[in-house]
């Protein structure tokens, strides 16, 4: 095993574990905290896949996906928290331990269902490729498992995050024109989830989406 | 050199170990207690009160609180005698230790959980609400403790194909780069943890407090006194120290002795003991900026354990 492969993996633990401390953590501003490390774990990714397969566009787009991932969106997040009282998750429709439990069974899902294609191709990068499984499918369970509209973004980050890492991974990243539309397309909807979540509160007093099942006069 | 000789080497190994950690152990508490009191601003007592405490209380007469029954009489003296064996077979100088093939990872952590039902028995025995309270609590830890504990175990002996610890250790010192990948990592964070967790230090338990609310550790041991409560105290600092010692020979076992020669083996011994050290005045010092836990959050923190235990064997089964 060469420094590359290892550097790699250390980065895609290091994404991984942020999913894991999202699901772990139920407080907001942890959740953004973790967001950064694992937008810097994505940007680590695309640089030292640049680094091993020569292709210095990667480095642009880390220094991209970097800027977005690990600064602007947390950024964006973390004030919202701050702008708000209630920035604890209160009251999530599952249990933190069930929660844990439920991901541990998702990484090993994603692990199992992600060998036919590390069978495919037996690259580190390859080999790597069910964290970024993993991810999506723990984006999802924080998007369908808590209530309130901001750890919902969070959700949609870690799932965009990860699909973003299945991109590097399995095709060493897409064209660098179509990776900036999709940050762009991300950026614009975190901004318009942020500010719906302020009209929401400013309108109803909280942001927990259960309240919204009902119509109201 | 013959095979008699070697026999011998592993003798002494496990001798001197159990000698070291059973008269270091209570300065490591000291130690800690100290790094403690001076982040605190307090003066602290010194190194060596944990000793002091000790002497004072075997020079006592023992006092069996009434009704009590042998679980209460044996439980002290089985904490201490499992500290032993623990701390003769598990390879902390060096990875030569008498017990060869029965130095199993999953009999030592056995043995370990033996002294803590024991403890936990000793608790039900003196029928007072405190100690049933405590010894609930303390297998309420355990249990969920204990699977953590096996995958992180499992998450190291995949890589060497075997439970035996100093196969472990050895296949480390070897190969020290491997010890860099992600499921070593993981596995040491789970282990830590779960060593937190055994050992009653925060954010699990506080071993500071006598607050009847949050105690566990101690509300176990409330009725015992005299030499019983000396040996009690040696039986958890022993506990500690050989838990200490084990993570730091899995996941850092650099200077741990690998030949039989006496050099080797003094400098393992010296190495053994700064690394304990370090490791000790670390946890002293993270203790200082950490709250307890709410016991129903103790639950969360070791399901995240078991999740990483969980992770680390995913990832050195499918990326090795």
């Amino acid at each position: 095993m060469n420094a590359d492969a290892e550097w790699l993996d250390v980065a895609c633990g290091a994404f991984l574990l942020a999913a894991v401390g999202v699901v772990w953590r139920r407080d907001a501003a942890a959740s953004s905290r973790l967001l950064a490390v694992q937008g810097a774990a994505l940007a680590a990714i695309a640089v030292v896949l640049g680094a091993d397969r020569h292709h210095p566009e990667l480095y642009a787009v880390a220094a991209g996906v970097g800027l977005l991932r690990a600064v602007v969106l947390p950024g964006i997040l973390r004030r919202a928290v701050t702008a708000s009282t209630e920035d604890r998750e209160t009251r999530p429709l599952m249990n933190v331990g069930a929660s844990l439990l439920a991901t541990a069974g998702l990484v090993l899902l994603a692990y199992v269902a992600a060998t036919p294609m590390v069978r495919l191709e037996n690259t580190p990068a390859a080999r790597a490729l069910p964290v970024g499984l993993a991810v999506v499918l723990i984006g999802m369970l924080v998007l369908v498992t808590r209530r309130k509209a901001l750890s919902q973004v969070t959700g949609f980050l870690l799932l965009d995050n990860g699909i973003t890492a299945i991109a590097f991974l399995a095709a060493a990243g897409v064209p660098l024109l179509v990776e900036f539309g999709v940050s762009f397309d991300l950026l614009l909807a975190v901004l318009v989830l942020r500010v719906l979540t302020t009209r929401l509160r400013a309108s109803f007093g909280s942001a927990d989406l259960d309240d919204l099942r009902e119509l109201h006069d | 050199m013959n095979e008699l000789d070697i026999t011998a080497r592993t003798m002494t190994v496990s001798v001197v170990q159990v000698l070291v950690v059973l008269l270091g152990s209570p300065l490591l508490v000291g130690l800690m207690r100290f790094v403690r009191a001076r982040m605190e601003g307090r003066v602290g007592a010194g190194v060596l009160q944990p000793w002091r405490d000790t002497v004072k209380l075997l020079r006592k007469h023992r006092l069996d609180p009434e009704g009590t029954g042998p679980a209460f009489r044996t439980a002290p003296v089985l904490g201490v005698a499992v500290g032993a064996v623990a701390a003769g077979a598990i390879p902390l100088m060096a990875t030569g230790t008498a017990f060869g093939t029965g130095a199993d990872m999953i009999a030592v952590i056995g043995l370990l959980a033996l002294a803590s039902a024991a403890l936990a028995l000793a608790g039900l025995d003196t029928a007072t609400a405190f100690g049933g309270m405590g010894a609930s609590r303390e297998m309420t830890i355990a249990a969920l403790a204990e699977p953590t504990i096996l995958m992180a175990v499992f998450a190291l002996s995949a890589r060497v194909g075997s439970t035996n610890l100093p196969a472990i250790v050895a296949a480390g010192a070897a190969g020290a780069s491997r010890l860099a990948s992600p499921a070593s990592l993981l596995a040491a964070v789970a282990l830590a943890v779960v060593v937190l967790a055994e050992c009653g230090r925060l954010p699990v338990d506080n071993p500071a407090t006598h607050l009847e609310l949050t105690m566990v550790h101690e509300a176990m041991v409330l009725e015992y006194s005299g030499p019983d409560l000396a040996l009690v105290e040696l039986g958890a600092a022993m506990r500690l120290t050989v838990l200490l010692g084990l993570w730091s020979s899995l996941f850092v076992p650099f200077g741990i002795a690998t030949g039989t020669g006496l050099g080797v083996l003094l400098l393992g011994l010296l190495v053994f003991a700064a690394k304990t050290a370090v490791l000790g005045c670390v946890l002293a010092a993270g203790e200082v900026f950490m709250a307890k836990l709410r016991l129903f959050r103790v639950p969360e923190l070791l399901a995240g354990s078991f999740l990483l235990g969980v992770l680390a064997v995913a990832a050195s089964f499918f990326l090795d």
